[in-house]
This record gives C-alpha cells, structure tokens and sequence, in this order.
C-alpha cells in the first residue's frame, strides 16, 4: 500500500505545533499501525531527521501506553483496539491518514504525539484503592462469597487499561468513564464498599481539579474505549456520588 | 572481593522462613522514617515492596520509565498466578508446589528459596482479595481456579485472560494509597542509568528524566531493582517494547555477579512472526492449552496443500493429524511443561511439518473442547437430541466465556476466526529464568542492593512453570523483601541521609552524561533498530532452543563483531536534552550487546541441557533432554571484569536435601 500521512508535530510542550506530511510506501495490509509508524521512523533516522515520538509498549493491546487519535477517532477506526492492535487492513491503497495527539486540557502535549496523562495517577491517589496493609494475617480468600454477577461487573469495569481514549473522545474532555470504572469496580465488591462514600467525593474532586469536563451524555467514550467499558458505570458512579453527598448516616 | 553465601537458614526446609524471620533485626517504627529505599521498576515485584515497605514506614521512592508504573509489563500476563490453596480438594499443599516449581525448573532451582515462595503462595491470593482484585467467581461467590501445564492439579487463579493487569493494579492501588500520603514518591518516565556506590554499599542511582533529558541524582540506603527481565536480547520476543536490562546489568558492572544468562523461557503458544517489519510477538495464554490440542497433519502432503491453499486444516480427519504432545506425552498430553512443548513445535518443524508459509507454525485446535462442552451443555439444558450445529453453538458459548479476549486478540492480529480454524502457534522467547544472583535475603553480591521479580535469578531454576512468574514476583515484593531488608537496614538508623554531592556522585553522573554524548556525537550512519535487529537473529538462529558449540562460538564472535560496529557506526538523532526515544533504546542496546556475549558464554559452559537450556550434545536417544547432575548442578554466577568475554564464573552448588533428583519426565 501507499500512503500519505499527516502528522502532528510540536518539538515540546512549549512549541506550537503543526501538521506535516509524509508520504509511505510498501506498507503490508499485515502491519500493525505501530509498525507501520516504525518503517517511517526508520525511514526518517536514516535521512538524518527526528523521528516522530509515540508512546508505546506492551504491543498487546494491555499497557495502555499507546494513544493516538487516528482519521478523528482515538485507536483509529476499527472497534475494541488500541492502536497497536490495529491494523493496516482497515485502511485502503492511496488512503491520506491524519495522525494527532490525545487533545484534552487534562493531557499536555509533551512530544509530538506524546501526552502527559499523570492526571490519571492523581485522580486515584486520591482515592483509587482499598486501604488495607500487606499483611500475611488478612481473611481467608473465600472468606466473603462474592455473587459471580457482581465479581463479573467489578471485572468488567476493571479492565479500563487508563489509555485516556474516552477523555479524547468526549467533546467535553470528561474522563467520567474512567474515573465511573475505578469507583465501580470497588463499589461492587464488598471490600471496597467500606471506603465507598470517600473514594467517590475525593476521586471526583480531584477529577474535577484536573480540568476534566463533565459527562453530557453523549456516548462517544464508550464507542471508542479499546475495553468496552460500559456507560453504566457513570450511572453507577453518579448514583454513588449522589448517595454520598445527599445522605446522612 | 565478594563471596557466594547464599545465607539459607539452619534447621528443616519447612521451618527455615519462620525461624529466619524470627531472628533477623527489625528496624523500629520511628527510624523507618528516616530511612530512604529505592525501588527500580514498578511491576509486580517492584511496585507490590514498594507499597509494602511504605506502608511499613520507609521513605520510598519508586522509578518507572513507562508514564504510569500501572503500564509496568507485568500488566501483561494472561494466564494466572498459581497458590497452594488446595480449594478444589484435590490434594495441593506447600510441598507439592514446592515440588512441581523445583522439578518443573529441572532441579537446578535453590530448595530453600522455593519452598518459602510455595508457603507464602496462599497469602498472596487472600491480600490481592482484600485490595479489591476482581478474581474469576464459580456461581457460590468462591474463587475459581484452572490448571496450568507441568501440574496435576488446579491450584491457578486468575480473571479471564488479564490476571497481570488485574495483580498489578491491585500493587498499583496500593501504591496509590502510599503516593497519596507523600510515602512514596514516584518518579515516572524515568530511567536508572548508573548504580552509584558510597564505601562499597549501594547508595543511589542516577536516572534521566525522559521528558526533559535531564540527568538526576537520588540517594537511599538501599537500592531494591525489580526491572524485570531480559528477553529482548532477543530483538523479538513477547516482552514491551522498553522492556531491557539496563538497571540489572548497571549493577552487574558495579560488582553484582550475574545467575544462569542462559535460562530462557521459549513460550510454546505464540502467534508466529508474519514479516520482516515485526516489532514484537504476542502471547497466546498458556490456558489455551487446558482446552487446545496441538497437532501439524501426519502427511507431508496435507503439509504442502494446506500451504499453497488447496487444503484448509479443518478438512483434515482425526487419522490424518498428529496430536504430537499426546503422542509423545501421554500423561501429560497438551499439558506438558512449556520447554518441553516449545521443543516438540520445533521437531516437528525442523522436520518439515510447518503449516504455515515460513514452516514455523503448528495447529492449536479447540474443535474437540467445544463439541464436549457442548454436550455438557445439551445435557444441563435437557436438551437430549440437540444437533451437532447446536451442540457446536453451546460449546462455542462456553469457550468464549471462558478465552473470549484471547480468541478476539488473535482474530485482530492475524484476521482469522479461531472458533471454526484452529489458530496457528509457535514458540517465542517470553521470559528469563536467569538474573541477578541474589541470597536467600534477596541481596546481590553489592551490600545494600537487592533484586526481585523475573531480574533475579532465584525460584525458577533452569524452567519457569506457568502462572509462577506472578507468583514469584508478588512473593518477593509483599511477603519476603520487606522483612529481609529490616535486617540490612537496622544497620543504617544512624547513618541519617545519604548526601548526592558527594565525589562518587559526581563521577557516576559524569560517566553517564559522558555515555550519553557520546551516542549524540556519535554520528554513524545506522538506527540503534538495525543493530538490535542483527542482535537478534544471532541470539535467536544460535542461543535459541537448541543450542550446540560450534554455534554458540560462532554467536559469541559475531555479537562481538556488531558491538564494534554498533559503536562506530550507530546514528542518534536529537539531543541529550529532550524527549529522546531513540537515546533511550541507544544505552539499552548497548547493554543488550554486553549482556548477549555472556548470555552465550554461559550457555557455552553449561554443556549439559537442562529446562530451557537445551544442548544438542545432551540429548537422550529419544530426543529428550539428558541433565548431567554430577558435573552441572549449580548456579553458574558470573562477575564482571571489565569485558563480557573475561567475565569470571562462580559456583554456588545446589543440594537437595528435600526433593530426590531424577530425570524428569511427563510421558
């Protein structure tokens, strides 16, 4: 396949940025896109130029490192991908791909396509845990039944690998979705239910400090989240945020 | 110089930990405070001592160079993590998995050391419950467990195909508490690049920043690296992409001795390499195998019509496949130990039964498991005179419920459906039993500087079984670094912070600024990928899954040849002073080069096979590989003297006082 690729470049997160095109040649319909993107780079090193920066790891679709938002859309076209999962056969012989950063007042631009996500970290410092010690003197495993119903949705909501895709998608930029699969996963267990009332108002405090947008309802995070995370989690966490504020003891 | 004392306690294997525990010092809460340790990586082993040595009261500060340590690749493991619960009845204890870790690991594992893991195994599963780990549930709320290869019994835990993720943002969580409180302080996006040493203790690192490029100096009274392993020596294998040795081989150069480089896990379910631009393989879980059978046609034509497309593997009748592993394995059958299957896909491809177009993939089939789930399920639902097409939908049913992800992950890759065509695997380097030689207090040969996780060398022996590595990396993190350090540290409650300005300080940092230029102003005329790639091939064409000495002498000359030429002709774009991807991949392949000459040494030296280390020279008439106890049962550990080649190797013998030694076999 031939290609032509337009790129975000910015130097730093003080730079301003542009778009700049690269055109690609012999791309296989069985690269993935990272791979694709690393034939470029290898291309642009030996020219004597910078090569484009993105974030990536694992390759396997788990890390959640990689992010780039593809043709408009974050982890590009195909469904329940990550970018690295997704492949050169979604795209066409000839096709122009517009390559960009996650843009969100929430993520700086550190590099190219690179963004800063810390804000992630912070909104579970705040409250994205259970507060118990290591200790070799906890409770039995089986010693609370948990209903499989609820240990499978604490499992569902678990597997947001915090990739930022929904934040991207959001026209508002809200990380609802993110932020509704951390206080869901602990809210449906037992263990997590003791600390429920905090983690909510602390998690969405500081969700709130980190210029996040709030939820209207629109949808797109959960078309585009690579783990299928649901939008009843943000039902589950504003149900949950209500009862903590609203509620007395 | 250093000396080997592995330091294992007196007294019956089963109450060594114990007892050590209860005579090793302990560090009053009030100095704890006042006393800084740092952690290199923040997976499993790493971020789990972390949390733990925080929430004991140590200043702790945490590197990782990935932007979350969540990302650590320990996020990546499928299968599960393994505990002698006993919950399904059927006989497990401590001794038993202590028995099948040291036997899977071919015998060449410390006794001591495993025990300890076997004992701690079930307080893992009971702490990662009570931080909210969302394990897979039977219907009665208690924990459901599969069974994984090289066992007899059931004893792994796990949450559908992402039981690394979930572990580790059980560590991550718990780190977060620590964060959150100022008890931790995280550094991400940072790499360890020099390991600093202030009158012979480890005393600190230096570390660049990767986003502004700037070299930094942190000082602690102990340095723990948990920075995983060093599988991509190997340029393709299953491990991220920033996966390395730098942290391990920087302590290596500072007078760690460095354990049995040779051990290496070739995992036998991956998905094979499609073309020469290939960044990394990707795993396919070893429970596949509980439910996959792995077969290539019996007859060499079936072989050439299914490559050229005349022929799709489904149309093939049972009489025209060979279920290989079932033939050569009755007992264990699929089941076999990761080493031994990875050996058979080879045999059976070297000897021209590939089905795919490179002749390096073999059929891993579930057409039988969805039929018998099927049934199982006809039968539940009364449905007594379901038709094969149900029969086949309830099945299907079944294995998606129970592999759904991996299913869906291998249809992205490679675009074909795994419920009607059987998947195509091959093995891949996955992980290294090899690392830093660490006492049974988890200390190198440096004083002050520890290693856990995959970086050391000490539970798996010459093979990993599956569902360990999570096992092993927790255990030492929550269950056993935390104690032992105690004991180092009680020495250090005067001593007060570790000042950075002092002249070992300020020659580690010049070192690492001076190496850092040096590949800036190098300016040759190929990628640091186009060396890493030559690297590769030759690791993998003559120190991969078989391994003889004409080969390996060839190997050690050639990495050699393209060290050299990697210093003078490699090409770094940019500056020092940036976000600099391709500085950081420079100084990683750097040390890979180092680390794959000694790598090959070792394989050179240990002529017998054993676990993942298999050579042609030591081979039963059957093909199996033949261990040579009387000469080769130690831990070959080696010592840097300033050239890979020159490294010095020590023997630290393994008894076994506990476990009889035999031939292994799973026929």
């Amino acid at each position: 396949m031939k290609l032509t690729l337009k790129i975000w470049r910015q130097k730093n997160s003080n730079d301003k940025g542009g778009i700049q095109t690269y055109p690609i040649d012999n791309v296989s319909e069985h690269m993935s896109f990272l791979e694709m993107m690393d034939v470029l780079n290898e291309q642009l090193i030996t020219q004597g130029t910078d090569p484009i920066a993105f974030d990536h790891d694992c390759r396997e679709g788990i890390c959640g490192m990689c992010s780039m938002y593809i043709n408009g859309e974050a982890h590009g076209p195909d469904r329940g991908v990550t970018t690295c999962q997704l492949h050169m056969r979604k795209f066409k012989d000839g096709d122009t791909i517009y390559i960009e950063p996650f843009r969100a007042k929430g993520f700086p631009v550190i590099k190219d396509l690179v963004v800063d996500r810390t804000a992630f970290d912070r909104i579970q410092h705040a409250g994205g845990f259970v507060s118990v010690n290591t200790s070799g003197n906890t409770q039995d495993a089986n010693a609370i039944p948990i209903p499989k119903d609820d240990a499978d949705k604490a499992f569902d909501a678990a597997t947001c690998i915090g990739c930022g895709a929904c934040v991207a998608s959001c026209k508002n930029a809200s990380a609802m979705l993110f932020v509704s699969a951390k206080v869901s996963q602990f809210s449906l267990l037992p263990q997590g239910k003791v600390e429920a009332k905090r983690r909510v108002l602390n998690m969405v405090e500081q969700m709130d400090k980190e210029g996040f947008g709030n939820c209207t309802n629109t949808g797109a995070c959960e078309v585009e989240c690579p783990k299928g995370i649901s939008l009843e989690n943000i039902a589950r966490m504003n149900r949950e945020y209500l009862k903590a504020s609203l509620a007395s003891d | 110089m250093a000396t080997l004392d592995s330091k294992i306690p007196e007294g019956p294997l089963k109450d060594k930990w114990t007892n050590h525990k209860n005579h090793i010092n302990v560090v009053n809460p009030a100095n704890k405070r006042a006393i800084d340790v740092i952690i290199v990586g923040t997976g499993l082993a790493g971020g789990s001592a972390a949390a733990s040595l925080a929430e004991m009261g140590y200043s702790v500060k945490a590197f990782c160079f990935q932007d979350s340590p969540r990302r650590a690749h320990s996020i990546a493991a499928q299968g599960g993590i393994n505990a002698a619960k006993n919950y399904q009845n059927d006989g497990d204890s401590t001794f038993r998995l202590f028995y099948d870790t040291v036997k899977g690991g071919d015998y060449r594992a410390r006794e001591a050391n495993v025990y300890r893991l076997a004992e701690v195994s079930a307080n893992i599963i009971d702490q990662c419950v009570a931080q909210g780990v969302p394990f897979a549930r039977d219907y009665g709320g208690l924990l459901d467990n599969r069974s994984f290869g090289g066992v007899l019994v059931s004893r792994t835990f796990y949450a559908k195909g992402q039981t690394g993720q979930q572990l580790l943002l059980g560590a991550y969580s718990a780190m977060n508490r620590q964060i959150g409180k100022g008890k931790i302080k995280m550094y991400n996006r940072h790499e360890m690049l020099e390991l600093v040493m202030v009158d012979g203790k480890a005393r600190g690192i230096i570390a660049r920043n990767l986003v502004t490029g700037e070299v930094e100096r942190h000082s602690a009274h102990a340095v723990v690296i948990a920075s995983g392993g060093y599988g991509n020596v190997f340029f393709l294998s299953t491990n991220a992409m920033g996966s390395n040795v730098t942290a391990a081989w920087r302590v290596h150069k500072k007078g760690a001795y460095f354990a049995n480089p040779c051990y290496t896990q070739i995992h036998p379910t991956c998905i094979p390499r499609s073309g020469d631009y290939q960044s990394k393989l990707t795993l396919m879980s070893e429970s596949l195998r509980n439910d996959g059978r792995i077969w290539v046609p019996k007859n060499m034509k079936d072989v050439e019509a299914i490559r050229n497309g005349s022929k799709k593997p489904v149309e093939l009748s049972e009489e025209e496949r060979d279920y290989y592993l079932e033939r050569r394995y009755p007992a264990f059958g699929n089941l076999v130990p990761r080493d031994v299957a990875s050996r058979a896909a080879k045999e059976r491809c070297d000897a021209g039964y590939g089905v795919n177009a490179t002749g390096e993939a073999v059929y891993l089939d579930f057409a039988s498991a969805i039929m018998r789930y099927g049934k199982e399920q006809a039968t539940i639902q009364h449905e007594h005179d379901a038709s094969d097409a149900r029969i086949k939908e309830l099945g299907t049913k079944v294995i998606e419920n129970k592999y759904g992800n991996l299913f869906q992950m291998y249809e992205k890759i490679t675009d074909d459906n795994p419920y009607k065509t059987p998947m195509m695997i091959y093995p891949a380097v996955h992980y290294t039993m090899g690392g830093i030689w660490v006492d049974y207090n988890l200390m190198t040969t440096i004083p002050g500087c520890y290693a856990t996780g995959e970086a050391n060398f000490s539970d798996h022996g010459a093979n990993r079984l599956g569902a360990s590595a999570l096992m092993q990396g927790l255990a030492d993190g929550y269950f056993v670094l935390p104690y032992t350090i105690g004991d180092y540290l009680a020495g250090d409650i005067r001593t007060g912070a570790i000042p950075t300005d002092s002249p070992e300080f300020d020659e580690a940092e010049k070192s690492v600024v001076d190496r850092l230029n040096k590949f800036i102003n190098n300016k040759g005329t190929k990628s640091v990928d186009h060396f890493h790639k030559l690297l590769g091939k030759v690791m993998w064409d003559k120190v991969g899954m078989a391994r003889d000495e004409k080969g390996l002498k060839e190997a050690i000359a050639e990495i050699r040849q393209i060290r050299e030429d990697f210093h003078k002709d490699v090409f770094v774009p940019g500056t020092v002073n940036e976000f600099n991807p391709e500085l950081e991949k420079a100084t990683r392949v750097e040390d890979f080069l180092e680390l794959g000459e000694l790598f090959a040494m070792d394989a050179l030296e240990r002529t017998e096979s054993c676990g993942g280390h298999f050579r042609e020279e030591s081979k039963t008439e059957e093909g199996e590989a033949k261990r040579d106890d009387d000469n080769f049962a130690y831990v070959a550990a080696w010592e840097w003297t300033g050239d890979p080649g020159k490294a010095k190797l020590h023997k630290e013998e393994l008894t076994f006082n506990d476990i009889e030694l035999k031939q292994r076999s799973y026929k």
